[in-house]
């Protein structure tokens, strides 16, 4: 599964498409947690910190907290997530959870291309 | 393909046959409340012998109206329906679990019969000390054979498990540091350590550090004295670690932690590999530990009660638990009668309320005494024997990632069976289908698709054989009909259970339909 | 040794497969220096005679015999000999934690039924038995209402057990929080005015205990409704589950924290007992511990599987490690058959008893001249609080040499309640017993009498 070339990703496994503001967990995540049964989402409005946890996602094995890629705004979450997590599983890069407005752009910048991130999870799994 | 007796006999028992029909004693079993009827009664209260008291007017608004759906039975249906659930577990009582680290031993029966000796089992916590001085002799010589099993000095038998345990010996950890007036911040945890350790850790207040293992998945001393520092209050280590093997530089270890001041607190977990072979306290451990729920036989009971009693060097003797059991005044028969010290200013307080899980103590006391020095040596022997049996026989066929020699419990790799698709889980619940409980799978995280595999001193050769000659079989399945591992079990009563959905739609409890009044 | 299933014929064979030379080569990776070479310094190996002998003298050192007014978190009640035959079928008792489901149906159904009867018992939505005990159960419960609301005020009733409120401080210490006390009112009771005072929107969480130490019922809704409108939780704690069959349910409480070890779970010198923990279905997602769901399996037959791990053991992503699962399943089945066995009739009937015998030893004992009931105006179940003439420490020295064990002092957790005890009484209790008891109590108060 290829990663996404206009989206950004972060060491913890989230990636960001910085056009809409879009966040979510990539398709290595989604592998390694296993079946999703439920998202904890931040409100619309809230505002979220770059490093900071915003949420958690929990599978059948455990639960795991999904840190902010970026600083922002909350303006949308994805209802759908709360009736039918499983979207996670089929379509990690499509199942978006959040959109931000994001503060400073230029966060952006730190974080990983999709080919450092392709390595990144090889080197992870040797 | 159906089953013939000619089958049967020539030993083609599960070669690619699914069974249709569950041959079971207990086919199915409705919950209590399905088979409840009003009226129906399992009880009978003696007279009532005082005047009887109307609960409105005692109670007024405290009083309860209605008891919703609590069954209504008679005894014979109640006998039954646990009768048959009881037909639907596995149990050491029927065979082997391999589970690694857990340590599934005999739950010998005396235990249970001196557990429920009238003045055993209905003493009160609260009954005046001078009648309960069996009851802290118990615990008296429980503390004591404890410590000079692990060679340590102090002892708490408070904690009601493990983890608590390990949250108990963290907190003498940490007040013995604020009394030296140094709190320290961290601790160092190796990455083949159980989730309870970095958890124990979290809470406690204290960050985390990492410690990766070496290539022979033991503790890497030279990182090791990189990382200890001033503001290191411990390593939490497993011994031997949770691939089975003794971690021979201990020695070091131990003196790179108490050169910077800080502490070694061993979990406990694998003592069947130690007893009466080593102790802890003599290779430098401060502070452990024990479950007595493993080690000494306690049963497991579906999963729990346990205890975890937490053994410490003395410098950590005044932190522990109130109350402790101290002697006191001379008795009539020239004895010392044993009382309960509150006065403690430096403990950490409470951990629970009374003093541990007492019936627990009872049944581990028991357990020694059966054994005496020469069982237990023996107990461990046959339990490191038994595990490197398993080992030698199934290391031609499951990978061995790790070559160091091994203690009590082998951790082999799926790695060669994965070429077929064919993975840890599912290997394991092929293992059901031959009449074994699965062994660990998935742990510890340093071997990817982990088979973890502890047989204990409880296991016969012929058992032993039965399971390695299991293991061989589904080896050459994973080989040559993938499916039939990849969709085990298929001699269950009830098949693979659909975890997913209960996790999206949690049903936590009963509720009777619609169209059933309550 | 006659638990190890070997012969030695065996071990060298064995070894030999092994390629081996004897047992110690199995050990040589611990270092010379740390081999024990001497015997353990425990009893010598004991015939299975000898070791009931040993217990049987250390049980007969224990009130062999005596009559007990004790109450104070542990309850005497009658065991249906139903729950042993049951607990002891090996199926049960040597069982592991249900992880594989297929081969546990047992202990899970067990559980899924255990985790109903609470809910209709306390009133709560969801349940499970994964606590210790009632004392850790109400700590896990404030660390439940501080994830659940983010604040970190906490409020106890000084009518909260005691050793409660001590495990409470050991677990509170290390998350930042500090729990504050609400005192009582002449009543026994909760001080209402004062839990109206002091609860602010910094407030996570109240805690209180109904039937409370003293035996006292707190006004549950009068509570609720304080420290709801500051939008904090209200945990209630209930120490004598037995109460629940003829006290009404705390359903205005967010967490019900409970200690089952009534149900049918043996005085064992204080443990092991089953703490238990209910609560609201919103808050199912920051319950501790596991809790057993419904499912089907691949033929949709009905099953029963653990499910939604515990939240304590936040674990990154890239580790998922397998959980431990702490929960008390014996003393929970014991639980549920005890509970099944009374059912919806006899839970009412045998707390009416427990009612009755309190009631009527709390007027016989207080009639007499220097003992006095305190608390007597509010609703209590089975325990009460009597002050005496005479020192706790003089009238149970009386009592025991008749073989009595009264009241508990309380002057250790209560200075300010002088010479008071507390005294239960249960179903086992006979009126003999009571009459008894109040005639040592009256010879002990005229005594004081012609001595003042």
């Amino acid at each position: 599964m290829g990663y996404p070339g206009s989206y950004r990703y972060t060491r913890e496994h989230e990636w960001i498409e910085v056009g809409a503001g879009k966040i979510g967990i990539t398709d290595y995540a989604q592998s390694t947690l296993g079946d999703i049964v439920f998202v904890d989402l931040p409100k619309v409005g809230a505002t979220i910190e770059k490093g900071k946890v915003f949420g958690s996602v929990e599978s059948v094995k455990a639960v795991s907290d999904l840190y902010s890629p970026v600083t922002g705004t909350v303006v949308e979450v994805n209802e759908e997530l709360a009736t039918a997590p499983e979207k996670i599983n089929t379509d990690a890069h499509g199942a978006w959870m959040l959109k931000v407005k994001i503060a400073e752009p230029s966060q952006v910048d730190a974080l990983l291309s999709a080919e450092d991130y392709e390595k990144y999870v090889k080197e992870e799994t040797h | 393909m159906a089953t013939t007796t000619q089958d049967l006999a020539a030993g083609k028992l599960f070669e690619g046959v699914r069974h249709k029909v569950q041959s079971h004693l207990s086919q199915n079993e409705a919950l209590v409340f399905e088979k409840s009827s009003p009226g129906k009664k399992a009880y009978k209260m003696p007279p009532l012998d005082v005047p009887a008291v109307d609960p409105q007017s005692l109670l007024g608004e405290a009083a309860r109206a209605d008891l919703g759906l609590m069954p209504e039975l008679s005894e014979i249906e109640i006998i039954r329906h646990f009768t048959r659930l009881s037909t639907w577990n596995y149990a050491i009582d029927l065979g082997m679990y391999p589970l690694g680290s857990c340590t599934m031993k005999y739950n010998p029966r005396v235990n249970e019969f001196v557990a429920r000796l009238e003045g055993i089992a209905e003493a009160h916590p609260y009954q005046p000390e001078s009648l309960s001085q069996g009851a802290l002799e118990v615990i008296r010589l429980l503390k004591s054979c404890l410590l000079d099993i692990t060679g340590m000095d102090t002892i708490t038998l408070q904690p009601a498990a493990g983890a608590h345990g390990e949250f108990t010996g963290i907190l003498l950890v940490r007040a013995y540091h604020q009394s030296k007036g140094n709190p320290r911040h961290k601790i160092i945890i190796p990455d083949s350590a159980h989730g309870t350790n970095p958890a124990t850790a979290a809470i406690c207040g204290y960050q985390v550090e990492n410690l990766r293992s070496n290539s022979l998945g033991m503790v890497d001393v030279e990182q090791l004295e990189r990382i200890v520092t001033e503001d290191t209050a411990a390593l939490m280590l497993t011994n031997p670690s949770t691939i089975g093997v003794f971690e021979s530089e201990i020695h070091k270890i131990a003196d790179i932690l108490h050169a910077k001041g800080a502490l070694l607190y061993m979990d406990g977990a694998n003592m069947n590999a130690l007893v009466g072979k080593t102790r802890p306290g003599d290779f430098g451990v401060d502070v452990m530990h024990l479950n007595l729920h493993k080690t000494f036989s306690t049963p497991h009971g579906g999963g729990g009660p346990g205890s975890g009693p937490v053994a410490a060097k003395k410098i950590l003797e005044p932190f522990l638990p109130t109350p402790v059991v101290v002697e006191g005044e001379l008795g009539a028969d020239g004895r010392r009668l044993l009382r309960l010290d509150y006065d403690r200013p430096q403990s950490v307080g409470r951990v629970r309320m009374f003093y541990g899980n007492f019936g627990m103590f009872v049944r581990a006391l028991a357990y020694i005494m059966a054994n005496g020095p020469d069982g237990l040596r023996q107990t461990t022997e046959d339990a490191v024997l038994n595990a490197n049996y398993i080992r030698k026989n199934l290391e031609d066929l499951y990978e061995l990632p790790y070559r160091t020699p091994t203690l009590h419990e082998v951790v082999f790799s799926d790695r060669r069976q994965t070429q077929k698709g064919v993975k840890t889980g599912d290997i394991a619940k092929r293992l059901i289908d031959y009449g074994f409980h699965p062994y660990t799978t998935s742990f510890p995280l340093i071997v990817p698709g982990a088979l973890m595999i502890e047989p204990t001193e409880s296991e016969s050769k012929e058992e032993l054989d039965l399971f390695i000659d299991a293991m061989r079989q589904i080896a050459r399945e994973a080989e040559e009909n993938p499916e039939l591992v990849l969709n085990a079990p298929h001699a269950t009563r009830i098949s693979r259970l659909d975890e997913t959905r209960a996790a999206r739609n949690p049903i936590l409890r009963y509720t009777p339909p619609a169209d059933k009044p309550r | 040794m006659r638990y190890l299933p070997k012969s030695p014929g065996e071990r060298i064979e064995m070894l030999e497969q092994i390629g081996a030379r004897s047992i110690d080569d199995l050990f040589s990776t611990i270092p010379q220096e740390y081999r024990l070479e001497r015997d353990l310094d425990v009893p010598r190996q004991m015939a299975e005679s000898e070791i009931v002998d040993y217990f049987r003298n250390a049980a007969s050192k224990n009130a062999a015999g005596y009559t007990s007014f004790l109450g104070a978190g542990a309850y005497r009640h009658y065991r249906p000999v139903v729950i042993d035959s049951l607990v002891q079928r090996g199926e049960f008792l040597t069982s592991y934690t249900p992880y594989q489901a297929e081969i546990t149906q047992g202990t899970l159904q067990a559980i899924f039924e255990f985790q109903t009867m609470i809910c209709e018992l306390t009133g709560m939505d969801i349940a499970n038995a994964s606590m210790y005990d009632g004392s850790t159960g109400a700590a896990e419960s404030v660390s439940m209402a501080v994830r659940v609301t983010h604040r970190t005020g906490v409020f106890v009733a000084r009518t909260v057990h005691p050793e409660y409120r001590e495990v409470m401080h050991t677990y509170a210490q290390h998350q930042g929080l500090e729990a504050e006390t609400l005192p009582f009112g002449d009543d026994g009771r909760l001080d209402l005015a004062s839990l109206e005072q002091r609860v602010t929107e910094e407030t996570a969480c109240v805690l209180v205990q109904s039937p409370n130490f003293f035996g006292v019922i707190e006004d549950i809704p009068a509570i609720a409704e304080i420290v709801h409108k500051k939008g904090a939780l209200l945990i209630v704690s209930i120490a004598e589950a037995i109460s629940l069959g003829v006290v009404r349910p705390p359903v205005e409480a967010d967490i019900v924290s409970m200690e089952a070890q009534s149900f049918g779970v043996a005085l064992s010198y204080g443990g092991p007992y089953c703490g238990v923990i209910a609560a609201k279905e919103k808050y199912l997602r920051q319950m501790p511990g596991r809790l057993v769901g419904e499912t089907i399996d691949t033929q949709g037959r009905r099953g029963f599987v653990l499910t939604l791990s515990t939240r304590e053991q936040h674990i990154r992503r890239e580790k998922a490690t397998s959980n431990i699962c702490t929960n008390q399943a014996l003393v929970a089945l014991m639980a549920t058959i005890f509970l099944v066995v009374y059912g919806k009739e006899g839970m009412r009937e045998l707390a009416l008893h427990n009612l009755a015998k309190a009631d009527y030893a709390a007027k016989q004992f207080s009639s007499a001249g220097g003992a006095r009931l305190l608390f007597a105006t509010a609703p209590r179940f089975h325990e009460f609080v009597l002050e005496t003439a005479e020192t706790p420490e003089q009238m149970n020295t009386k009592l025991l040499k008749q073989k009595v064990i009264g009241g508990l002092p309380l002057s250790r957790w209560y200075p300010e309640l002088g010479n008071a005890t507390l005294w239960c009484t249960t179903e086992l209790n006979t009126r003999e017993q009571i009459d008894h008891a109040a005639s040592l109590l009256q010879l002990d108060s005229e005594e004081a009498f012609t001595r003042a």
